[in-house]
């Protein structure tokens, strides 16, 4: 299509946005440099954005820069992707290492490994055997703490997982559904379409009544040091529940916060566990849970992702930062949530205490402190989320799950 | 002010000076993104910070180009029955027993009854109808506000009704617009808007202005508003949407905030009438809080130096 052959799909190295090569080679060949860069970048966006050189005004640096923001990228988390891509490829600035790529070299996460070869290496012989062996595993699985499991094992508890149903507590719809009994309000539409077939004489009144939905779930995930040996567990625990019913988010809070819905959606639950690693860029590092908190409540939570949410904070509760700041952000959450579930894996431990300054200080601000150190305890969680007790009936101040713990401990 | 034609402007420069002209200044980003928006006759979605401006665009954008604005506000559970079209139910029914009274319906079988209950006079149009259907005069500009808050299912409808910009309606046939409209999508980000959507689109967010820039339109926005006041206080907000506020203020706030300043008679910002009329600025209770006990003296000083005659 083009003479100059300068904007051709193939591999770049230099500048090689020639403005006089033809403007769908350019914006096929940008495109594919930032998919290589690990932007998602569709057909029509790159034609749309081929469409879009076509009638700006190519020679200004700021109309060439907007222009792709506009047509070619969709979230505001890929422009720093897009920045570097635009200098190496219109500028012939040296493209270093993309964001994306280096988030994907170090994963502490060792399990994916472990499941590929364990998938293959021992479920062919006999098909009889493994069955046994299975059953007699899960047994002793559902008692088990996760921190004692082998990778064998946690594949093996992943399994049990997929089957935990976190289709959770509902409420009120303004969508309606049609009612079968006399209750809710008329349904004038149905009433009129059935009245025509009885020559113009409504015979019945059909009612609606307002519909339930399920509430959003939202779980967050401690990803620090601390938790290094509950969280590989758990992160299938989130992925189940990602990957099982819709209005789901998971976010990971380590030393900074990371969304994983997007990662965790894919219903492969290794092509899920490898998305997620890759996307957290902290994987036991340290613990700003505060901090992280405050980022959800900031730019998710309290903008209305949290708002009449179930919110479930899997996390030891070891918090760095300031117990002010902790408390303060457990209580602007629970104020839009429907629900706070804090999971502490360490609950179980004998003699435990929750005193740790950050769970102390999240403690007040809790409507539900559970276990979540084996998978018994998770299906109890799992039933915990689908009862849906309203708040006023119980203690406003978290006092019963805070006095649970604290009797527990002294005796 | 004459009213330009939308779909004729010609450059970035001239979509920046039509928008200044009726009291919004862009930048250059989100002049280009209109401006591409406007060429191509794609929708155009915009996320940002609440409080930054975006529903504004589509106000301005119809002020200027004369066409009227359509505004489709979304909520949970909206359907076709309130963003597209409904029959006027009450009216068919009353409709059916006159003609039930004065012996037309007799005899009648039931198609020929539904032709004559489902005619345009019992159609209640909704937003989305309203937008396609217009044929005359300048484009409308369609505004789908808070796109974030519907349901999946209703995204889907909508990026049906924006890829084609027709709507079929079983009774009567399909409305196909002559001129698509210009459509302005917003979303304030609490859940991700469909990809399917998004490639339909192009895509702007709205950052807050900078200090510069603010002083700028709080000027325009409120003339009363004296030059040097204007630049303290979009120096004064600027610095505390560096604090860490649970809802950092946006340019409307701002505008509040310096138009009470104005009208307390305060030529320049200073603690006093700064304390005075912070609320304003700022809607929580806490943020007031950590405002005034740890930042505000410095801040305010801090602008009022920056910006001293």
């Amino acid at each position: 299509m083009s003479d100059e052959g300068g904007g051709a799909a193939g591999a770049p190295t230099g500048p090689r946005g020639s403005l006089e090569s033809d403007p769908v080679d350019v914006a096929v060949g940008f495109a594919s440099a930032l998919r290589r860069a690990g932007l998602e970048v569709s057909l029509t966006s790159a034609l749309l954005y081929a469409e879009a050189l076509s009638v700006c005004d190519v020679a200004s640096r700021p109309s060439l820069y907007w222009a792709g923001r506009a047509a070619l990228v969709h979230r505001i988390e890929d422009v720093d992707v897009y920045d570097a891509v635009f200098g190496a490829f219109w500028l012939g600035e040296p493209l270093g290492v993309s964001p994306m790529a280096a988030a994907s070299v170090p994963v502490v996460l060792q399990v994916d490994d472990a499941d590929g070869s364990d998938e293959h290496g021992e479920e062919s012989p006999g098909d009889t055997e493994t069955i046994t062996l299975r059953y007699s595993a899960t047994e002793t699985l559902t008692t088990k703490d996760f921190a004692d499991y082998t990778d064998s094992e946690l594949e093996e508890a992943r399994r049990l997982m997929e089957r935990l149903r976190f289709s959770g507590p509902t409420r009120p719809s303004r969508r309606p559904e049609p009612s079968r009994s006399c209750r809710g309000r008329l349904d004038v539409r149905r009433t009129v379409r059935a009245a025509m077939r009885s020559g113009g004489e409504p015979m019945r009144m059909h009612r609606r009544m307002s519909g339930r939905r399920p509430r959003r779930l939202v779980m967050l995930l401690d990803v620090s040091g601390s938790m290094e040996r509950y969280a590989r567990a758990l992160l299938r625990l989130v992925h189940a529940a990602v990957a099982g019913r819709s209005r789901v988010e998971a976010f990971a809070l380590g030393t900074r916060l990371t969304r994983l819905t997007r990662e965790l959606s894919s219903r492969d639950p290794d092509r899920a566990m490898r998305a997620a690693s890759a996307a957290v860029p902290d994987w036991s590092g340290g613990t700003r849970l505060g901090a992280g908190l405050r980022a959800f409540n900031d730019e998710w939570g309290c903008r209305g992702m949290a708002r009449g949410a179930v919110v479930v904070i899997l996390s030891d509760g070891w918090d760095r930062g300031d117990p002010a700041e902790m408390s303060e952000q457990m209580q602007r959450l629970q104020r839009v949530a429907n629900r706070v579930v804090w999971v502490n894996p360490l609950k179980a431990s004998p003699g435990y205490a929750p005193l740790a300054r950050g769970m102390a200080a999240a403690l007040p601000h809790v409507d539900d402190f559970v276990e979540g150190h084996n998978l018994e305890s998770l299906e109890r969680l799992a039933e915990l989320v689908l009862t849906d007790t309203p708040r006023a009936s119980r203690p406003r101040d978290g006092s019963r799950a805070a006095g649970t713990v604290l009797a527990g401990a002294s005796a | 002010m004459a009213a330009t034609d939308l779909r004729s402007v010609s450059s970035v420069a001239e979509v920046s000076q039509g928008l200044r002209d009726h009291a919004y200044l862009p930048d250059e980003a989100l002049a280009t993104a209109v401006y591409l928006a406007l060429r191509l006759r794609r929708p155009l979605l915009l996320e940002g910070e609440p409080g930054v401006g975006k529903t504004e665009v589509a106000k301005v954008i119809a002020d200027w180009g004369g066409g009227r604005l359509i505004r489709l506000q979304c909520y949970e559970g909206i359907d076709a029955a309130q963003a597209v079209y409904e029959w006027d139910y009450a009216r068919q029914l009353m409709h059916l027993r006159t003609m039930e009274a004065t012996g037309r319906a007799r005899g009648a079988d039931e198609d020929r009854l539904a032709d004559e209950l489902y005619n345009e006079r019992f159609l209640v149009r909704r937003p989305l109808l309203e937008a396609i259907e217009a044929s005359e005069g300048p484009p409308p500009v369609l505004l789908v506000d808070e796109v974030d808050r519907s349901d999946d299912e209703f995204e889907a409808f909508l990026l049906e009704v924006l890829s084609d910009y027709s709507i079929t309606i079983p009774e009567l046939g399909t409305f196909a617009a002559v001129e698509p409209p210009v459509v302005l999508i917003t979303s304030n980000r609490t859940r991700d808007v469909h990809d399917a959507l998004k490639r339909r689109c192009l895509y702007h967010w709205v950052a807050h202005p900078g200090p510069q820039r603010e002083a700028e339109i709080i000027r325009l926005r409120a003339p009363e508003v004296t030059d040097r006041l204007a630049r303290q206080v979009a120096h004064a907000a600027a610095a505390m949407r560096e604090v860490g506020l649970y809802k950092p203020p946006g340019v409307a706030e701002t505008i509040d905030w310096a138009r009470a300043l104005s009208l307390l008679g305060g030529a320049t910002l200073d603690l006093a009438n700064a304390s005075a009329t912070l609320g304003a600025l700022l809607k929580y209770r806490e943020d007031r809080d950590r405002v005034i006990e740890h930042d505000l003296a410095a801040i305010v000083a801090d602008a009022a130096t920056a910006h001293s005659p």
